[in-house]
């Protein structure tokens, strides 16, 4: 079988997630070998119009880049959204918490009107196109995303887990943040990263995003155990769960 | 001399973000030369308004993924400025420990798989795998060192989660501190290996030289190679250290009427940061071994040809090394003791200042009565260079501009490179247009 052609392009990020795929380090090197990696603009200068699979890693905030990714879309065969900017629009849609003028004035000030400079609500990549799969996280997680690329290699789908990071973090035997007065979204976030930050001691603020189905009911005991108002655990919400649904709780 | 010459690099490679270079020569008369940044503006300064004191860093960490350990540090020590809060010694050693695991990170990534394939002439680290694999294998396994220290210090490689204000949310145990230690100490000979491969190909560093301002975080008391702590300082400053809290004036941030792109300068029209500022200023600090680094390739103080920053960070490779090992001596002689991390929300407003790998980084924000932060400011070290880059530019065509065409792109690109642009940290860059 031709090994596949891979390209990698980059929207409004911070440009981590394709990091942690050169922190595939000594992997990365037996990666390379199995697929042609034929445009990735950070790490290469060879560029290519003919891929495979398209990897899209940040969040779409002008209208240039919605057609930019619309062209993409029609020449890849497979295309996959990469972190959490690209899946969920990430940490750039604090940005539509505000109306769009007030966001240009308080950064540019005087210079705010200049054309140049128009945004847009951020959007998730599947808010402008379709996409095949998500891998999640901020950034994401290093292992997970070989996991989706050995998948993608043997024509198999990845299965990505569909239970709240509460699962791994208590099979890691970590105490619960919440008892420690930490408001974590453990019980309602998906799974998949391991762990990472309650097992540092620092609270989920949600960056894989909500599990389709989470359980509600059970997010509103663990509230009202410990005291706390649902007004409360949105006010925690809003890292990385702007306009996301389904908030219900 | 070429009578006309046309280059436009559209979104040039191997460096984080997006940048233009556009070169416009008629009948030998240069008519357009620009370095221009189309990154999408991200607007951190109006997504931080009224979050948490306690949620700052985790947000501006989305800054950079490259730097993002070093923006949650300077948004931390300015969120503690801004709520009087202090940290403990173990603290304050710690969280340096964890920025120099990132200088270690980022300096590699540039020098190792950036900047290298310009000095070997080849597109990028992936023809390099076949053709040097023992270098390659090499500067991966320091990548790789850098990123295991990034996890054990701060929770993870990027976007760390045991940096929050007052502390940190867990500390490595002694045993991890002292394995870390020895992982450091044998990655010594890995270091020297990969001097001497970017030595063997040393003579591909083009001759330039342009003086300049060199602007970097200065501490006299102790006299230390700082990254972390100290005032700001420059070559044109006679010595003299301000407060970081008065960076404006450092900074002076403007709008060019002909670029629409803000630029700083402090004395001249433009200025420099990053390690070859920081090594300027403070290269009688450095530790043993990045002196001897600096020797060998005949890098000294007051060395003004920009391609040489990429040869400052491999000195700070050395020296990040060296100087950890003895942090880790001074903790494990003291012993870790758990700390309880507590603070409380008040009004205030506070600076904070670190050098990112590629230059130094302001942060400020100001806190309601409730900890919501009401403002924010941020300056970071590519905006800082921008200006420095088209001066660059001016001086550096005229000299190259009787040789082919595909050699002045080259140069003009390993140019950018050099300064190890992070394009990402877009706060303050404006989108450019041209009129054509």
């Amino acid at each position: 079988m031709d090994r596949p052609r891979v390209a990698i392009f980059d929207f409004a990020c911070c440009e981590g997630c394709q990091l942690q795929i050169v922190n595939l380090e000594e992997e990365l090197l037996d990666l390379i070998d199995n697929v042609e990696v034929v445009e990735w603009r950070e790490a290469m200068s060879e560029q290519s119009r003919e891929y495979d699979i398209a990897i899209i890693e940040g969040s779409i905030t002008r209208p240039e880049d919605e057609q930019r990714l619309e062209i993409i879309r029609t020449r890849a065969k497979t295309l996959i959204a990469l972190g959490a900017c690209a899946t969920i629009g990430g940490i750039n849609k604090l940005k539509n918490n505000f109306e769009m003028g007030d966001v240009k004035k308080c950064v540019y000030g005087k210079s705010a009107d200049m054309p140049h400079l128009e945004t847009m609500p951020t959007k998730a990549v599947d808010e402008v196109v379709k996409v095949d799969y998500k891998i999640h996280g901020c950034p994401i997680d290093r292992k997970e995303f070989t996991y989706v690329v050995r998948c993608l290699l043997m024509g198999k789908r990845p299965e990505i887990p569909e239970w709240p990071v509460c699962v791994e973090c208590k099979s890691k035997g970590n105490p619960c943040l919440w008892d420690f007065g930490q408001v974590c979204l453990g019980p309602v976030i998906r799974a998949g990263c391991g762990a990472r930050c309650p097992s540092s001691g620092f609270r989920c603020f949600g960056c894989r995003g909500y599990i389709d189905n989470p359980n509600v009911n059970g997010a509103k005991d663990v509230i009202e155990k410990y005291g706390l108002s649902v007004e409360q655990l949105k006010g925690k919400m809003v890292l990385f769960g702007t306009g996301q649904g389904p908030t219900n709780a | 001399m070429h009578n006309n010459v046309n280059i436009n690099v559209h979104h040039i490679t191997r460096v984080e973000g997006h940048g233009n270079i556009v070169v416009n020569v008629k009948e030998g008369k240069i008519e357009k030369l620009q370095w221009q940044v189309p990154e999408a503006p991200r607007f951190f300064e109006a997504m931080v308004r009224g979050h948490s004191y306690q949620d700052i860093q985790t947000i501006v960490s989305r800054i950079c993924g490259i730097c993002s350990i070093t923006h949650s540090l300077a948004a931390t020590k300015a969120v503690e400025a801004a709520l009087g809060i202090k940290v403990s010694e173990q603290t304050d050693k710690l969280r340096i420990l964890m920025h120099y695991s990132e200088q270690l990170q980022s300096h590699v990534l540039h020098v190792g798989y950036l900047a290298a394939p310009d000095f070997f002439g080849t597109p990028s680290v992936v023809p390099l795998v076949a053709r040097a694999a023992d270098a390659v294998k090499t500067i991966v396994k320091a990548h790789r060192i850098a990123n295991t220290w990034s996890d054990l210090i701060a929770g993870r490689t990027t976007h760390p989660v045991t940096l929050t204000p007052g502390g940190l949310t867990k500390i490595p145990t002694e045993k991890q501190l002292r394995q870390l230690q020895q992982t450091l100490k044998d990655a010594v000979p890995d270091l020297k290996k990969i001097a001497e491969v970017v030595l063997s190909v040393a003579a591909n560093v083009p001759k330039f030289e342009r003086p300049t301002e060199y602007v970097s975080l200065k501490q006299t008391t102790p006299p230390t190679y700082t990254f972390y702590h100290g005032g700001i300082t420059s070559n044109d400053n006679k010595g003299a250290v301000m407060p970081i809290e008065k960076w404006h004036d450092v900074a002076n941030e403007y709008v060019v009427e002909q670029s629409t792109a803000k630029w700083t300068k402090w004395h001249r029209d433009a200025y420099a940061v990053g390690a070859l500022a920081r090594f300027n200023n403070n290269a009688e600090l450095l530790s043993p071994m990045a002196k001897d680094a600096a020797k060998v390739f005949g890098l000294q103080k007051g060395c003004c040809n920009p391609y040489m920053n990429t040869v400052a960070q491999l000195v700070e490779c050395f020296h990040v090394v060296e100087t950890s090992i003895e942090i880790i001596d001074q903790l494990l002689t003291r012993g870790l003791k758990t700390e309880k991390v507590t603070s409380s929300p008040k009004a205030g407003k506070g600076s904070g200042c670190v050098e990112a790998p590629r230059g130094i980084l302001f942060h400020d924000y100001e806190f309601d009565k409730n900890g919501k932060c009401v403002a924010a400011d941020i300056c970071i070290p590519t905006g800082q260079n921008h200006a420095n880059i088209q001066k660059d530019f001016e001086k550096l065509l005229p000299e190259i501009l009787d040789q082919p065409e595909k050699d002045i792109r080259l140069k003009l690109e390993m140019l950018v490179r050099a300064y190890d642009p992070c394009i990402s940290c877009s706060t303050h860059f404006l989108d450019v247009q041209f009129v054509k």
